[in-house]
């Protein structure tokens, strides 16, 4: 049910103490990309059914933001990390 | 067969054994002029409407599980027009207009009740701004009164409008707004465009949408091949999964949007309430029953079921709001995949692809559409021109900054 994220940071805490802010997958493009570049970023959503990434905001907790990826379908959470690796996994693709 | 009074008189003397099934099961042709995919509120409109005001009866809706399995049968069967922006307004007035003409249009009994909204507020920005929103309505030619606490009381005297944080201050009220029987709307479209020759396709799942130089020629199902000249997707939650096989690219999120119900209870809620200190929003079915719902659960999701922290928040709503929402029972609770888009506002338009039209992104609004929603986008197919009162409904509106922001929170599906 995703009702308990276990955070890097806090351990297993209820899904009460989170702020969601939605899918990690996009990525920001630099200041001079092109406004298609911007658009796609902004507004464009893979909305994929099945395992999907998310930004987390652990706001009552350590107030890190924290990637999140769950089964959207069966509410499964397959795992946590904090975000700063997130990214850093993401540059090193 | 025509419902009337008397056919019901002469069907109760012979035993009730005439009725008809209120549409055909048909086995699917090869090839339609228009294939609708999405057998829900907006399709079944859509088909109605494509035969009766614009004459293309040579119509197949395709619908995954039954009729009406889908959100139109999951809401809190709220309509009204309370908007504010141009964008928006005209197209709602216009959907609240076909509600008032509806039962009488499509023969059948959908218990449209326009008993009044109240939209509460709790402090004083809250009051210019509803006080805003209703002079924009007005400006509209859409009715609105500005109700002070007294007003209100009167009308609503089981509210908490001492409540140490929110108290009622007064309430935005659309005398017009109301309820309707959600599963009748859906039903009632069905059978009015089954009459004028369209086909109701159910259980046929879309698979792959076929394509020659540039151009859709049918879709794969689960019933197989079936060709058309024009393909218009109504698929709601699943817009995406259905666009993805025509390779758009959606500023559409999914996520789901929960609605209760309590046990039947004697008439107690006059009117559509809305409390402004959250998203809580309630009426009471004509079974007695109180229909109530709050927000999505903010996270991306297509089960059709949500969250128990969701669940908890909106009956904390509820108490807050109504004190004696404590001793009520919940009957049922259920959830629906809603298409989310980056600004709220739906889409009603053509795609990249000529003969490819798309009518998605409702959030949680899409009931209250359904007629003008289903009567503009069977405009769109029918003479490949946007009808004018959904003519800000843009797919392109991201890319060319104007957006219908009607909430004001910017691109972010899960606040709108």
């Amino acid at each position: 049910m995703a009702s308990l994220i276990t955070c890097p940071h806090c351990g297993t805490r209820p899904k009460e103490e989170f702020s969601i802010r939605g899918a990690a997958a996009p990525k920001r493009p630099s200041p001079t990309a092109k406004d298609e570049t911007w658009h796609a970023y902004v507004y464009v959503r893979d909305n994929p059914k099945g395992r999907y990434k998310e930004y987390w905001h652990h706001v009552a907790g350590c107030r890190r933001f924290l990637v999140v990826e769950r089964d959207n379908l069966t509410h499964e959470v397959f795992g946590v990390t904090d975000a700063s690796e997130f990214k850093r996994a993401g540059a090193a693709e | 067969m025509r419902y009337s009074a008397y056919s019901i008189f002469k069907e109760a003397l012979s035993g009730n054994r005439m009725w008809k099934p209120a549409w055909r099961e048909p086995q699917p042709k090869p090839h339609y002029d228009v294939i609708i995919v999405g057998g829900g509120g907006h399709g079944l409109a859509t088909a109605y409407y494509l035969a009766k005001e614009f004459g293309i009866t040579n119509v197949a809706v395709l619908e995954k599980g039954y009729l009406g399995s889908g959100n139109v049968g999951r809401n809190t069967t709220i309509i009204r027009s309370n908007y504010l922006l141009e964008g928006n307004n005209p197209f709602y007035e216009f959907s609240l207009k076909l509600w008032e003409g509806l039962e009488r249009d499509f023969n059948y009994n959908a218990m449209v009740s326009q008993r009044g909204m109240l939209n509460l507020f709790h402090s004083d920005g809250q009051r210019d701004h509803y006080a805003r929103k209703g002079n924009g309505m007005r400006l509209h030619g859409v009715d609105a009164e500005l109700l002070d606490r007294e007003q209100v009381r009167r009308k609503a005297p089981y509210l908490n409008f001492d409540h140490a944080r929110f108290p009622i201050m007064g309430a935005l009220y659309q005398k017009r707004a109301g309820t309707v029987r959600h599963d009748a709307v859906a039903w009632g479209y069905g059978r009015g465009a089954d009459a004028h020759g369209v086909d109701l396709i159910q259980h046929c799942e879309v698979t792959g949408i076929r394509r020659e130089n540039g151009l859709v020629v049918g879709v794969e199902t689960t019933r197989g091949f079936i060709g058309c000249n024009k393909l218009a997707l109504a698929a709601a939650g699943n817009t995406t999964t259905v666009g993805r096989m025509a390779d758009l690219e959606l500023p559409i999120e999914t996520h789901v949007l929960q609605a209760f119900v309590s046990e039947g209870l004697k008439p107690v809620v006059d009117h559509v309430i809305t409390y402004g200190a959250g998203h809580f929003y309630i009426s009471q079915s004509d079974k007695g029953g109180l229909v109530f719902g709050a927000e999505i659960d903010f996270y991306s999701s297509y089960a059709q079921r949500g969250n128990l922290q969701t669940v908890e928040h909106t009956m904390e709503e509820g108490v807050s709001l109504i004190p004696g929402l404590s001793r009520a029972k919940v009957l049922r609770s259920w959830g629906g995949v809603m298409d989310m888009s980056m600004d709220g506002s739906p889409i009603i338009d053509r795609t990249p692809i000529d003969n490819l039209y798309l009518n998605c992104g409702w959030c949680y609004g899409g009931f209250k559409a359904t007629p003008a929603s289903g009567f503009c986008f069977a405009h769109l197919i029918a003479k490949n021109e946007t009808h004018h009162v959904s003519r800000f409904m843009r797919l392109d509106r991201f890319e060319r900054g104007y957006t219908i922001d009607e909430a004001g929170r910017g691109p972010q599906p899960n606040l709108h």
